[in-house]
């Protein structure tokens, strides 16, 4: 009898086939996605940013988002995070005494937490059911609960812990912040970079706020310099003020790719709540071994024509030997 | 032709109601209650469910474990018509049996999760589905897959001379059926561990690896082979039939054969991915690991040589120990190994525990009810229960 050997063979040759088969360098390896040219985003600055949480409450009224408590007496809207109901927050770094702001020990920072549109979002690579998708000119990563059924892969796949599910409703939503593209068509923008008093959170042409980060980051702590506010490339909206101290790095110009929110921080940002995340994006991979596994269903269908043609031989002896049990 | 050795299945025949089947139904009553409060006031009402953890035991133990114990029919069925291995034709059945049922629960189980239930047809529907996503390809895949073991399953409810042409129709396109039936959980299993990838760095590296669908395939085809030892003794013990040994001892060394290759992938993956050193660690997850790796390295030693493996015992502990170590690899990518951040944990609920207890004692019953009732278990043996 051959078949033990052949079984084994058979044994090898299949778990070869399935190791080989996401090992071997993919032929359809997708690179991690960049930008769209116009891709829109915020900028924010930590160094600017006073902690008045104008943001916060203008992000819930944008929203049509219902205030959530956490004091005793419920007389505030008082997230301590983003939620399903709760697009923007701005958490706060305490060390120590707390006596200088923007420092690392005994020092305090502000932090903004909301979507960072990312260039190659893990949530859109997810959704089974194209109810996240990204805006081909935009890049604004957008949600529709038309098409969501709920599953949460996205909330699970984000890095930032950005989409969020109404776990309190029958019909919960996903919760997130999709940049106010609702409200482009009347003019506005970003209802948090809007009321921004500082200009801590800033709205523009990604691009255009990269630019705007590297002058910064060039300039000398304490040297006075003008800072727009609003809308970058919009109404003229600057003030002059003194610059903070920035560490060398534009969260979010690399990170996963790229993200079309950035950030500027004189605290290392993994003190901040932000994750030290690699060039290149996990749905980069992710799709690279789906695309490899099922390019064109190449490979599912070879099997299954293999598979046909094996059990085909073997299932009529099975037939002809039931027939001959009736009879 | 080596079918004719063995008597055709039979109906067990005897009594469905009894302790076994009684405390199922207490159980699936829990089940069924806990879900009319989880449809009419949200997942949070029952689930301890967070940001921080938006899969629990629903998706992780009743779809991604359940799934996988529900391997065995893809298993046997991969050895007695692929590699034409007509002696563990007895088998075919009752494995398939149980995974009917362990898919068509993980199936449901799916919409017990699904926060917005009413829109899954849009995992259907040309213009919303998104191929890039893994999650799709699993759903399709798994919901083709119940389709054709129902189909694969059907001979079984068309057993008589009325219903000889329908059985015939379906025996003429057998071949096909079988062949997905075979294809489509290699598809959805390695897809389950390719889930994990686009979670990126906050999967710990232990757990998260782009061999992730060999590692899921490989330790599917494994548990397939543990539920059949498992299934086959507690079928035997409950039923008073004599075990099927002389078919199980040498089905156990092509499970072992399957154990082998998964150690040395899984093994290797760690070591040339420099994860080991977070192995020795001293954290929950280290812990975790080796408590996996025990539970796959520990049947090689105790049914390696022939003779522990005509031991049903030893089988019967094997058994267990693979499910065991499949669960936790499972368990331990998606829950245990996942960290999104401080400030959130995750311990399933009295309720969610309620749930997956109910989808089980489903099964349980269904398996008992079908056993009784239809041809599924070897004739011979039934004279042996009389």
């Amino acid at each position: 009898m051959n078949t033990r050997r052949d079984f084994l063979k058979g044994v090898l040759a299949s778990s070869a086939a399935a190791t080989t088969a996401v090992v071997t360098p993919p032929v359809c390896a997708r690179e991690t996605r960049r930008r769209p040219a116009e891709a829109l985003g915020l900028l924010y600055d930590a160094t600017l940013c006073i902690g008045c949480k104008a943001c916060v409450a203008a992000c819930k009224e944008a929203n049509g988002n219902p205030p959530e408590f956490s004091t005793a007496n419920q007389l505030w809207d008082t997230p301590l995070d983003t939620s399903g109901y709760t697009f923007n927050v701005i958490k706060m770094y305490r060390n120590g005494t707390m006596e200088m702001k923007d420092t690392e020990v005994n020092g305090y920072a502000f932090m903004k937490t909301s979507c960072m549109h990312c260039a190659d979002p893990s949530c859109v690579s997810a959704c089974p059911v194209s109810a996240m998708t990204k805006d081909p000119v935009t890049g604004v990563v957008g949600y529709n609960p038309d098409k969501c059924i709920g599953c949460r892969y996205c909330v699970a796949a984000c890095p930032f812990g950005i989409p969020k599910y109404q776990y309190d409703s029958p019909t919960g939503r996903i919760g997130k912040c999709e940049l106010c593209r609702h409200r482009y068509k009347d003019g506005r923008y970003s209802a948090c970079a809007e009321v921004c008093p500082t200009g801590a959170t800033l709205f523009g042409k990604t691009s255009e706020l990269l630019e705007e980060a590297k002058r910064r980051i060039a300039l000398q702590s304490g040297q006075r310099a003008t800072f727009p506010r609003g809308k970058l490339g919009g109404a003229d909206q600057s003030y002059e003020t003194v610059a903070g101290k920035y560490l060398p790095h534009v969260y979010g110009e690399n990170e996963y790719g790229g993200t079309q929110v950035l950030k500027l921080s004189g605290v290392n940002f993994q003190k901040l709540g932000m994750p030290d995340l690699p060039p290149d994006a996990a749905a980069a991979l992710s799709e690279t071994i789906q695309h490899t596994l099922y390019a064109n269903l190449v490979m599912p269908f070879a099997v299954l024509g293999a598979m046909t043609y094996v059990a085909k031989r073997n299932v009529k002896s099975d037939d002809a030997s039931s027939d001959q049990e009736e009879s | 032709m080596a079918n004719h050795q063995h008597a055709a299945p039979a109906p067990i025949g005897g009594g469905l109601v009894n302790v076994v089947t009684l405390t199922c139904g207490v159980l699936i009553a829990l089940m069924i209650a806990v879900l009319a409060v989880r449809f009419l006031f949200g997942l949070g009402a029952v689930t301890a469910l967070n940001d921080g953890y938006p899969w629990g035991i629903w998706v992780v133990v009743d779809v991604m474990i359940g799934s996988a114990f529900a391997c065995g029919g893809f298993s046997v069925a991969m050895l007695v018509y692929i590699f034409n291995r007509r002696e563990y034709h007895p088998l075919v059945r009752p494995a398939l049996l149980a995974s009917l049922f362990g898919y068509t629960l993980a199936g449901a189980g799916v919409i017990f999760d699904l926060g917005r239930w009413w829109n899954v047809w849009n995992m259907f529907w040309p213009s919303s589905i998104n191929p890039n996503s893994v999650m799709f390809e699993v759903a399709v895949c798994i919901t083709l897959y119940i389709l054709v073991m129902w189909i694969e399953f059907s001979p079984v409810f068309l057993e008589g001379p009325g219903r000889r042409e329908a059985r015939l129709k379906i025996s003429k396109v057998m071949f096909f059926i079988i062949a997905l039936g075979t294809v489509l959980p290699m598809m959805h299993q390695s897809s389950l561990g390719t889930l994990l990838v686009v979670m990126g760095v906050q999967i710990h590296p232990l757990w998260q690896t782009p061999l992730q669908p060999a590692l899921y395939l490989l330790s599917a085809i494994t548990m397939g082979y543990a539920v059949v030892l498992f299934e086959t003794c507690v079928a035997s013990s409950a039923y008073r039939r004599k075990i099927e040994i002389q078919i199980l001892t040498p089905m156990a060394k092509v499970m072992l054969g399957f154990l082998v290759v998964y150690v040395v992938v899984r093994l290797g993956d760690v070591i040339v991915r420099g994860a080991l050193s977070t192995a020795f660690m001293p954290s929950i997850e280290a812990l975790a690991f080796w408590l996996e790796m025990a539970c796959f390295v520990t049947p090689l030693i105790l049914i390696g040589a022939e003779a522990n493996r005509r031991n049903p015992a030893k089988l019967f502990l094997a058994g267990v120990l693979l499910m065991l170590g499949g669960a936790l690899l499972r368990l331990n990518g998606f829950l245990i190994g996942y960290e999104t951040g401080d400030g959130f944990s995750y311990f399933p609920t009295l309720a969610e525990v309620l749930v997956t207890a109910g989808m089980f004692a489903v099964e349980v019953l269904g398996y008992i009810i079908i056993t009784r009732r239809f041809p599924v278990l070897p004739r011979a043996d039934v004279q042996v229960a009389h």
